[in-house]
C-alpha cells in the first residue's frame, strides 16, 4: 500500500471539447506541504475537484488517504478539508453560524472560538458572508476546511486577496497543520507563497506535471551555474572563451548581456574574465552570479511546454536563451 | 470541541450531520421572502378567492362542501409549493452559486442533504398548513375527525415532490430549474387533480391524473380530512411512496454537487 496522502497517475479529464488534465501525474507526500502551481487554465483546479470527489476522471488512477475518491464514505470524506476557490458557504451566513454549522458535521472538530481567533475573524460579528470583503470571505472558507481537523487539506488559492499581516497568520497556521501532522496540497499563483511553505512542488501546464521537486531543486541550474554581465555588444566570444579553462559557453542575449554557463564559475574564472575585457579595452559591468528563482523556473517551463506540447520534449527542462558558442 | 491541532478526521453521527443541515436550510427558507410569497401568500388568497367568490365552478353547492373540498386542495398545493417549487428553485441557485459545492466534500451526503430538505420543508410546512387550516376554520370548515391521517400524506407528498425537486436542481441549470419548476407547478395546478379531483376528469386522463403525486396527495388530504375513506388514503401513501422511492434513486444516480 501507497502511503502518500494522494497519487494521481496518469489522469485524464475533458469538459466537451476542451481537456483540462492530459495524463497528469503527481504524488503529495504524508505530513508535507506541496504546492501546485501552474499557469490560469493548467488544471490545478480540476485536480483538486477531482481529489476532492467532486469531479470523476475520464481515465487514470487517483488515490486519496488510499482510496477512490469518488467513491468514498461519510467517515472518509470527513478525513479530507477542502477550501474551494469559488463558493463553498451560504451567502446569508455569518462566520461563527458558517463555521459552527460545519464543526458539527465532526466528531471531534477544532474549537470555533479557537479557529475564530487565529483568522482574526472575531471582529466580523453578525456580518454575512455576502457582506464580507474578499479576504474575509477567503477566511472563513479556510476555517470551514480546517474545522473538522483533516487529515488532508486541499487549498485552493488560500491567500488570493489577503493583506500581508493574515497572509502571515494564514501561513503560519497551514504549518502548525502540517506540524501537527496533516498532509496539505496548496493550489496558488503566488511564487513567494509556495516558495515559503511548500516542502515540495508540483508545476503543471496544460493539464500535465512539467517540473517538480523541492524550491532548490527546481531553482538550481540544470546547466551548472551561470555568470551574468554587462559589456559592449557583439565581443569576439570564441576569443573571450580561449582565456578561460575548457567547459563554458557563452551567450549574446540580447545584444550587450553575456551569458557564461559552467558546471562551476569559480573566483579565477571571474577573474579571467574581467583581465580578458581590461586587455581588449572592454568595460564589463553587472557582474553577477546568477540563481534563477522560481517565477524564473516556473515561466520557463509553461511556456516551453505551452509551445512543446507533443514534440516529446521532457518536461521541466529549462529552454535555452541564444546562440551558444562553445 | 478542542484547540489540539492533531489530526482527527471523524464524522458526527449521521443525524447530527443532518440535524445540523436541516437547521440551516430552515433558516434559508425562512429568510427568503420570495419563497414565502410562492407558499403561503398564493394559497391563502386562492383559498380567499374561491371560498368566496363563484369565478371558477368546482362543482359542488353550499359553502360547507366548498371548503371541505378547497381547504386540503390548498393545503395540497401549498405543500408542492415548498416541497417542489421552491425548493427546487433554491437549490438550482445554491447550486450555481456554488455554496452546495462544498458540501459534498464534507460528510454529509447527497441523501443527507435531501433529508435535511425535506426536514426544514415540513417545518415551514407547518406554518403554512397552521395558516390555510386557521383561515378555513374561520370561513366555517370543520374537519373530520380522521385529520391526523393526513400527516403521514403530507410528510409522503413533502418526500416525493421534495426528491423529485432535487432532483431536477440537481441536473439543470439553475434558469432551467426555475423555468421548468414553475411551469410544472402551473400544470399540476390546473390540470393534476390538485383542485379539481382526478375523479372528475374524462377518462382516460382521470385515471392517468390519479396516479399524480399531485392528485395523490389531494385526494389523500381531502379523504383524511373530508370523507375519512381511508381505502383512498391508504391509496394516496401507496402511490407517493413510489413517486419518492423513484425520486430519491434519480437523485443518489445523478445529482452533481458541481454546476
Amino acid at each position: 500500500m501507497n502511503d502518500d496522502a494522494i497519487v494521481m497517475r496518469d489522469v485524464v479529464k475533458q469538459f466537451g471539447a476542451t481537456v483540462a488534465l492530459a495524463g497528469l501525474d503527481f504524488t503529495v507526500s504524508t505530513n508535507r506541504i506541496t504546492g501546485l502551481l501552474g499557469p490560469n487554465g493548467a488544471g490545478k483546479t480540476t485536480a483538486i475537484e477531482i481529489c476532492a470527489g467532486l469531479q470523476q476522471a475520464d481515465s487514470g488512477e487517483t488515490r486519496v488517504l488510499g482510496r477512490d475518491p469518488w467513491r468514498r464514505t461519510a467517515d472518509q470524506r470527513a478525513e479530507v478539508g477542502v477550501m474551494l476557490q469559488r463558493g463553498g458557504v451560504s451567502a446569508g451566513a455569518s462566520a461563527r453560524q458558517a463555521i459552527a454549522h460545519v464543526a458539527r458535521f465532526y466528531a471531534q472538530p477544532w474549537d470555533v472560538d479557537d479557529l475564530i481567533d487565529r483568522l482574526s475573524l472575531g471582529s466580523l460579528g453578525r456580518t454575512t458572508f455576502r457582506r464580507m470583503s474578499g479576504g474575509e470571505q477567503q477566511r472563513v472558507k479556510l476555517a470551514c476546511a480546517l474545522v473538522g481537523r483533516p487529515k488532508l487539506i486541499m487549498l485552493d488559492e488560500p491567500t488570493a486577496g489577503l493583506d500581508p499581516v493574515v497572509r502571515h497568520q494564514v501561513w503560519e497556521l497551514i504549518r502548525d497543520v502540517r506540524d501537527a501532522g496533516a498532509s496539505v496540497l496548496l493550489s496558488t499563483h503566488a511564487m513567494a507563497e509556495a516558495e515559503e511553505l511548500s516542502d515540495h512542488l508540483v508545476i503543471i501546464s496544460a493539464g500535465r506535471c512539467v517540473a517538480e521537486g523541492t524550491a532548490d531543486e527546481l531553482t538550481s541550474d540544470p546547466d551548472g551555474q551561470t555568470l551574468r554581465f554587462r559589456a559592449a555588444p557583439h565581443l569576439d566570444r570564441l576569443a573571450l572563451l580561449r582565456a578561460l579553462p575548457a567547459g563554458f559557453d557563452l551567450t549574446e542575449e540580447p545584444a550587450g548581456t553575456y551569458r557564461l554557463t559552467g558546471e562551476r564559475i569559480e573566483p579565477a574564472t571571474m577573474a579571467a574574465v574581467t583581465a580578458w575585457c581590461a586587455e581588449h579595452g572592454v568595460m564589463a559591468s553587472e557582474l553577477t552570479l546568477q540563481q534563477r528563482d522560481l517565477e524564473q523556473v516556473f515561466l520557463e517551463v509553461t511556456v516551453q511546454a505551452d509551445g512543446d506540447h507533443g514534440d516529446g520534449s521532457e518536461p521541466g527542462t529549462a529552454p535555452s536563451g541564444g546562440e551558444v558558442v562553445r | 470541541m478542542s484547540s489540539d491541532l492533531a489530526p482527527v478526521g471523524r464524522a458526527a453521527p449521521a443525524s447530527a450531520v443532518i440535524r445540523s443541515q436541516a437547521s440551516l436550510e430552515w433558516r434559508l427558507l425562512m429568510n427568503n421572502g420570495e419563497q414565502i410569497l410562492l407558499t403561503l401568500i398564493i394559497p391563502v388568497v386562492l383559498l380567499l378567492a374561491l371560498s368566496m367568490t363563484d369565478f371558477v365552478s368546482l362543482g359542488v353547492s353550499g359553502r360547507g362542501a366548498k371548503l371541505d373540498l378547497l381547504v386540503p386542495s390548498i393545503m395540497a398545493l401549498a405543500v408542492m409549493s415548498s416541497s417542489f417549487t421552491a425548493l427546487a428553485i433554491a437549490t438550482g441557485f445554491d447550486r450555481r452559486g456554488e455554496a452546495i459545492k462544498f458540501l459534498g466534500t464534507t460528510p454529509l451526503s447527497r441523501t443527507g442533504l435531501l433529508t435535511a430538505k425535506i426536514i426544514a420543508v415540513l417545518g415551514v410546512q407547518v406554518i403554512q398548513l397552521g395558516v390555510i387550516a386557521a383561515l378555513g376554520i374561520l370561513l366555517g370548515w370543520i374537519p373530520n375527525h380522521d385529520v391526523l391521517w393526513s400527516v403521514p400524506v403530507i410528510v409522503l407528498g413533502t418526500a416525493a415532490f421534495a426528491a423529485w425537486g432535487f432532483a431536477m436542481a440537481g441536473v439543470l441549470r439553475a434558469e432551467a430549474t426555475l423555468a421548468l419548476a414553475n411551469a410544472v407547478y402551473l400544470l399540476l395546478l390546473l390540470g393534476g387533480g390538485v383542485i379539481v379531483p382526478a375523479s372528475r376528469f374524462p377518462e382516460p386522463f382521470s385515471t392517468v391524473v390519479s396516479y399524480l403525486p399531485s392528485a395523490a396527495l389531494a385526494d389523500g388530504l381531502r379523504a383524511a380530512m373530508g370523507s375519512g375513506d381511508v381505502g383512498v388514503v391508504l391509496t394516496s401513501m401507496a402511490i407517493l411512496v413510489v413517486w419518492a422511492l423513484v425520486g430519491g434513486l434519480v437523485v443518489h444516480r445523478t445529482f452533481r454537487w458541481t454546476s
